[in-house]
């Protein structure tokens, strides 16, 4: 399975995501640069954290506006699994292909641990190979990861099993409404979520419980 | 050359931490009766375009397509 990462000045989750994506799928991703304007056929896209272009205006904001962006969106419309961890959510949702927005924290703190999520839905890509209302570790590391949508857009992603991952067991670190944690768009081929599964896949990470989000992403055997 | 403030505000309704935040630290320095604070951001942009209505056009353009995030904010637009 092909994978790709995409690269923006800012981001420092990004060799991360390339080991992550070198271990699972056995083959190291394609890297894309934020002023290139096609991305080679690929089955999964994937969007790493850190700080694009410093946060300025707002996280993610000019990442957004980045012909690589374009791309991404044009990939998106045509089916291509695309996935931003953290910055990279922040990302997709200030590119228009998630709804809503990510605020502030409302500790006003950045928050660096690791928290509980729920499996809410696993009727999706991305969950498939985790039970319903499974409970999974993973790491978060953010300022502002919280979630806000208004109250039509919630009840329509609540609606139609769009939120994915849930923060569990009073570990929201944010303030996200509903604690969301992660979303996928309509389509289900667009996953955002903020916090770090690639950062959980491994003994040596003392766990592998974002293992199968990344295996069921791209469609290989666990 | 024409040369205009943009504001930009949380909408009513969007949490707003920071404003909170600066709301408390009002209160602690003895300044009673503040009620709420609601935290935004000004732009001063400068645009060589000589005409008011096109400018203003403009503006709102760059307001919905980079400086404002609509879901959550609204903007003005004031030519100085």
């Amino acid at each position: 399975m092909k994978s790709a990462v995409v690269l923006l000045p800012g981001l420092n989750r990004d060799r991360d995501m390339i080991a992550a994506l070198t271990k699972i799928s056995g083959k190291p991703p394609v890297t894309v640069w934020q002023t290139d304007t096609e991305i080679p056929d690929v089955d999964l896209i994937a969007i790493p954290g850190g700080f694009s272009f410093g946060d300025y205006l707002r996280c993610g904001a000019i990442a957004a506006r980045m012909p690589v962006m374009r791309a991404v969106a044009e990939k998106a419309a045509k089916g291509v699994t695309v996935i931003g961890v953290c910055n990279g959510f922040q990302i997709l949702v200030e590119a228009g292909l998630l709804p809503g927005a990510l605020m502030r924290n409302t500790s006003l703190k950045f928050v660096c641990r690791q928290i509980k999520l729920e499996i809410t839905n696993a009727n999706t890509m991305f969950t498939r190979r985790y039970q319903p209302g499974q409970i999974i570790r993973s790491p978060v590391a953010h300022h502002d990861g919280n979630y806000f949508a208004d109250a039509e857009t919630l009840a329509r992603l609540e609606g139609e099993g769009q939120v994915v991952f849930r923060y569990a067991e009073g570990t929201n670190p944010n303030g996200s409404i509903n604690d969301i944690a992660g979303i996928i768009n309509e389509q289900g081929n667009v996953l955002g979520l903020m916090p770090h599964p690639e950062n959980l896949i491994e003994a040596a990470h003392g766990g592998s419980d974002g293992r199968a989000l990344f295996e069921g992403a791209l469609g290989i055997a666990a | 050359m024409i040369k205009a403030r943009i504001t930009v505000t949380l909408k009513n309704g969007v949490l707003d931490p920071q404003g909170k935040a600066i709301e408390h630290a009002l209160s602690g320095l003895g300044f009673d009766g503040v009620g709420a604070v609601r935290q935004g951001k000004v732009f001063d942009v400068e645009l060589a375009e000589g005409d008011k209505a096109k400018a203003e056009a403009d503006l709102k353009a760059m307001c919905d397509k980079l400086l404002a995030n609509t879901v959550i904010e609204n903007y003005s637009v004031a030519i100085t």
